[in-house]
């Protein structure tokens, strides 16, 4: 048994520790926001916070989540930041697929959480882990802006 | 209460369902519309723009009202990222004034019937640009229909006639008594009208939804983590599958030893199935775990085992005598011949993974009252239902399907073969169907299980006259056929000719007197093709427009203005062409780079599923070869803008995912092995190599055409002749290769 704070709650989670926090997330506790995408932490589509700094949780061992809090797209609501990149993102329609979303607010809601007027530079280097196969980009980066701006 | 009505006209039946016949739904109003089979046969390709014939047609069954004051239209098309159900359901919604808030979207079940494509006959799928451009007159009438049952029922129940009631925003209106009534207060007796034998549909000047910006359906499901994919479904008792496929395409299972993938914790079973072995798990950590540690012996005795280089030198060799003609006007070899003005380029294409970013996947289940299920992101409907319920020995009504998302798919859903979901049906059969399977392709399965955008090989011949006109034009490829064996071949395929590798080719838009476009189709590849977003368009664009720049240059003559001098004829694409180059100031100087970078600004435009698209590229190359797309300025002629901002949506999109064919995207072959796996050798752009993009939509009453595939040609020769404009160096390959640009 691991204990994780998840999404605000204490979860004790049966799983080997050694199984990667997607897995976990996905499969044992069925909280699905979070996707696999490549599984080697090359596409950042299971973006998810420990302890506030982003991970990929293809690549995060339950272990490693041990005792610390775990954010998911589910629960990044909670934060003020997390909701209004939720906001920017709809009034946008940045989605399309929407498959990659999850990780790219997660990433998002990580950097505006630490830079409140990001660059397009900032932007680039704090999403860079993250790949849209249907190149939502332009949005992503615009929907930035605008939370940014509904922040300040 | 069980009421049906049918009435039959000339030219719509409609019908009027109850709730035990079709969906279990709440008392409300379902409503369904029968289109007769019109005579004609499918026009070319899968995107033909007349309905097919041949096909027997059935209800189809779009909208249900409930009590509730919900508007939930069936969306016979895959929402794949391309904004289907968004316009969908404007269309509908538009002619039934519903409010866009009150209506919903859900996936329709598997029924060629009701839900057939009206482009393809009598099979339910979604490809070829096709969702919104077969479903515009069928579900205006659809909401048509049901909003005059709305009146009608209202004008019973207030007693007034039915000519002086109004509709708007879900509200049914009667000015005189003031009396007002929602869609859910009416939608029971609704359902008791009888069907309107004719509607009139609604002049365009008073569209409320369309041509409106109204947001997507999807976005908040999607931007929450609620939004259920396959990957996302679990079932009571459900296993879920990885499969070790074979390392190279006609290899079979000889023998396996499972020993230590069974001791691993939480393996249920491992079992043998026609694509390899399947290892089921309680999960999918388990099971790929599982199959890490699975020992297979290949027979590789059959197997393709040719590398890249070797096709592609087998396809150069066969370019070099005539292949078997798709257009010919005049006498090109004669004109080439006689010309004193020749040019000649060769074009070299490489195999494309879709590698969506939801890895295919797909959830099958056995009942024990003999039927199946299938939970999947579903394409082909009929196909892979089909495909399904013959395995099982079932009637194919047996076999429903959930239509969920999916994560992307670019055409690699739409599997003519059913691969994967009949992989899933043979997992459960191997296991007797005693639990439901979730097969889960990891992103290396995925990337190196085929069914690739084909390559090919171009080479083109031109001449011009002593004014820089072109009198002859020469175009031989080399590729397999991707229709040909498929269930699509009879669409397609013609006198040995498949029009979907010749398209963009073969209807070259420009006026040439002399032009001559052959084929050479190889049957000796072992490796799946499959149509990749665009499909033929994915090369034809590419090398045609590269090629009609070079002669623009070679005629020192403007590259807009020479194609618009050639392109009397097809003024749609002179239209795009004319405003994508007014809007990105063509003509204007570039603002030059910084020390040691190379500007340049190209131009392209191509027609793909009857929509036209030009795209204007600015490219900074610097001195070590690496290249920056700056900005792109797209024009897109797709009739009637339904919604225009997924169109812009899906023109930007089609920037980036073509963007990353120019740039990266190759899948190669050695000794028949598939070298690619993941995204550090199948790299993709990222945000900051994503240009700014413009899109600009030409006002257009013609019947709206699609857009999820025509702004992905363009982009590629719009880059290649940007680049040549900044270096003088043309693309002949793609991607690029990494040294070409260096100084």
């Amino acid at each position: 048994m691991t204990t994780i704070n998840l999404n605000g709650k204490s979860t004790r989670v049966d799983a080997d520790p050694d199984t990667p926090l997607l897995w976990v997330l996905r499969d044992t506790m069925q909280l699905t926001g979070t996707k696999y995408g490549c599984g080697i932490a090359l596409c950042g589509a299971c973006v998810v916070h420990l302890d506030g700094q982003p991970v990929r949780a293809c690549t995060t061992p339950l272990s490693a989540a041990a005792g610390k809090k775990v954010t998911t797209i589910e629960g990044v609501h909670a934060g003020r930041v997390g909701k209004a990149v939720q906001a920017a993102w709809q009034k946008l329609d940045v989605v399309q697929c929407g498959y990659c979303q999850s990780g790219q607010i997660m990433s998002a809601v990580a950097l505006l959480a630490q830079n409140r007027k990001p660059t397009d530079a900032d932007i680039d280097a704090a999403l860079a882990g993250n790949i849209c196969r249907c190149a939502t980009y332009v949005r992503i980066r615009a929907a930035i802006h605008e939370a940014a701006g509904a922040l300040s | 209460m069980r009421r049906a009505y049918s009435i039959e006209t000339g030219e719509v039946r409609i019908e009027n369902e109850s709730r035990r016949h079709f969906l279990q739904r709440a008392a409300g109003l379902t409503l369904a519309v029968y289109l007769p089979a019109a005579g004609a046969a499918a026009g070319r390709g899968l995107a033909g723009g007349k309905i097919a014939g041949g096909a027997k047609f059935e209800a189809n069954a779009f909208v249900h009202i409930g009590a509730d004051d919900s508007v939930t239209v069936f969306a016979k098309h895959l929402e794949m990222g391309q904004g289907s159900y968004t316009g969908l359901a404007t269309i509908l919604a538009e002619e039934l004034d519903a409010a866009w808030p009150q209506v919903r979207v859900e996936g329709a079940p598997a029924d060629a019937k009701r839900y057939n494509n009206l482009f393809w006959g009598p099979t339910q799928g979604t490809g070829g640009s096709t969702a919104i451009a077969n479903s515009w007159e069928q579900l205006r009438k659809a909401g048509a229909s049901a909003r005059a049952m709305l009146v009608g029922a209202a004008a019973r129940r207030w007693n007034v006639p039915a000519g002086e009631i109004s509709v708007a925003d879900g509200v049914v209106m009667h000015k005189g008594s003031g009396k007002k009534s929602t869609f859910g207060q009416l939608a029971k007796a609704a359902g008791e009208q009888p069907v309107p034998a004719e509607v009139t549909l609604k002049d365009p000047k008073d569209f409320k939804l369309i041509g409106k910006r109204i947001p997507r359906k999807d976005s908040p499901d999607k931007t929450t983590g609620k939004a259920v994919f396959t990957q996302d479904i679990h079932l009571p008792g459900m296993l879920t599958a990885a499969v070790a496929h074979p390392p190279l395409f006609g290899a079979k299972v000889k023998s396996f030893d499972a020993g230590k993938a069974r001791a691993v914790k939480g393996v249920v079973d491992v079992v043998q199935i026609p694509s390899g072995v399947a290892v089921l798990g309680h999960d999918t950590w388990s099971a790929k775990k599982g199959r890490d540690e699975l020992v297979v012996e290949w027979d590789e005795s059959a197997a393709f085992k040719l590398g890249s280089a070797e096709i592609m030198a087998r396809y150069r060799e066969a370019a070099k005598a005539p292949g078997v003609v798709a257009r010919k006007e005049g006498d090109a070899d004669q004109a080439l011949t006689a010309a004193t003005r020749k040019f000649e380029a060769s074009f070299e294409f490489p195999y494309l993974a879709h590698a969506a970013m939801e890895p295919m996947n797909c959830v099958v289940r056995l009942n024990k009252d003999g039927t199946c299920e299938m939970w999947n992101g579903e394409q082909m409907h009929t196909l892979d239902q089909a495909r399904v319920a013959g395995l099982f020995g079932l009637a194919p009504e047996k076999v429903s399907i959930h239509s969920l998302y999916a994560g992307g798919g670019f055409g690699r859903r739409a599997n003519k073969d059913s691969d994967y979901v009949l992989e899933t049906a043979q997992i459960v059969k191997a296991i007797s169907g005693r639990a439901p399977v979730k097969l889960v392709w990891l992103r290396e399965d995925d990337m190196r299980a085929g069914y690739y955008r084909p390559m090919f090989y171009h080479t083109l011949q031109a001449a011009l006259d002593e004014q820089g006109n072109p009198i002859g034009w020469k175009h031989r490829l080399v590729g397999q056929s991707i229709m040909a064996g498929s269930p699509f071949e009879k669409m397609t395929v013609k006198d040995g000719v498949d029009a979907v590798s010749v398209e963009g080719a073969a209807n070259l838009p420009y006026q040439i007197p002399n032009l001559l476009v052959d084929l050479h189709t190889p049957t000796d590849i072992g490796v799946p093709v499959l149509w990749w977003r665009s499909v033929g368009s994915t090369h034809t664009a590419f090398s045609t427009e590269i090629f009609i720049d070079e002669l623009a240059v070679a005629a020192n003559k403007d590259p807009v203005h020479f194609r618009l001098a050639l392109l009397g004829k097809h003024p749609r694409h002179a239209g795009v062409l004319k405003l994508a180059a007014e809007q990105a100031g063509w003509g204007k100087p570039l603002a030059p780079g910084k020390a040691g970078e190379r500007r340049g600004r190209g131009v392209a435009v191509h027609e793909s599923f009857n929509t036209f698209v030009a795209e204007v590229a600015e490219v900074t190359v610097r001195a070590d070869g690496s290249l920056t797309v700056d900005r792109v300025v797209v024009a897109v002629d797709c009739g009637v803008a339904v919604n225009p901002d997924v169109i812009r949506a899906q023109a930007e999109g089609s920037v980036g995912f073509a963007l990353s064919a120019v740039l990266y995207n190759q899948i190669t072959l050695k000794d028949g092995a598939v070298e690619q796996s993941n995204f550090h050798d199948y790299p993709q752009i990222r945000m900051a190599e994503m240009p700014r993009v413009e899109v600009h939509i030409v006002p257009s009453a013609a019947n709206p055409t699609g857009i999820g595939e025509p702004a992905v040609p363009p982009l590629a020769p719009a880059v290649a002749n940007a680049i040549a404009a900044a270096t003088g160096k043309r693309l002949r390959s793609l991607p690029i290769a990494p040294d070409l640009l260096k100084v």
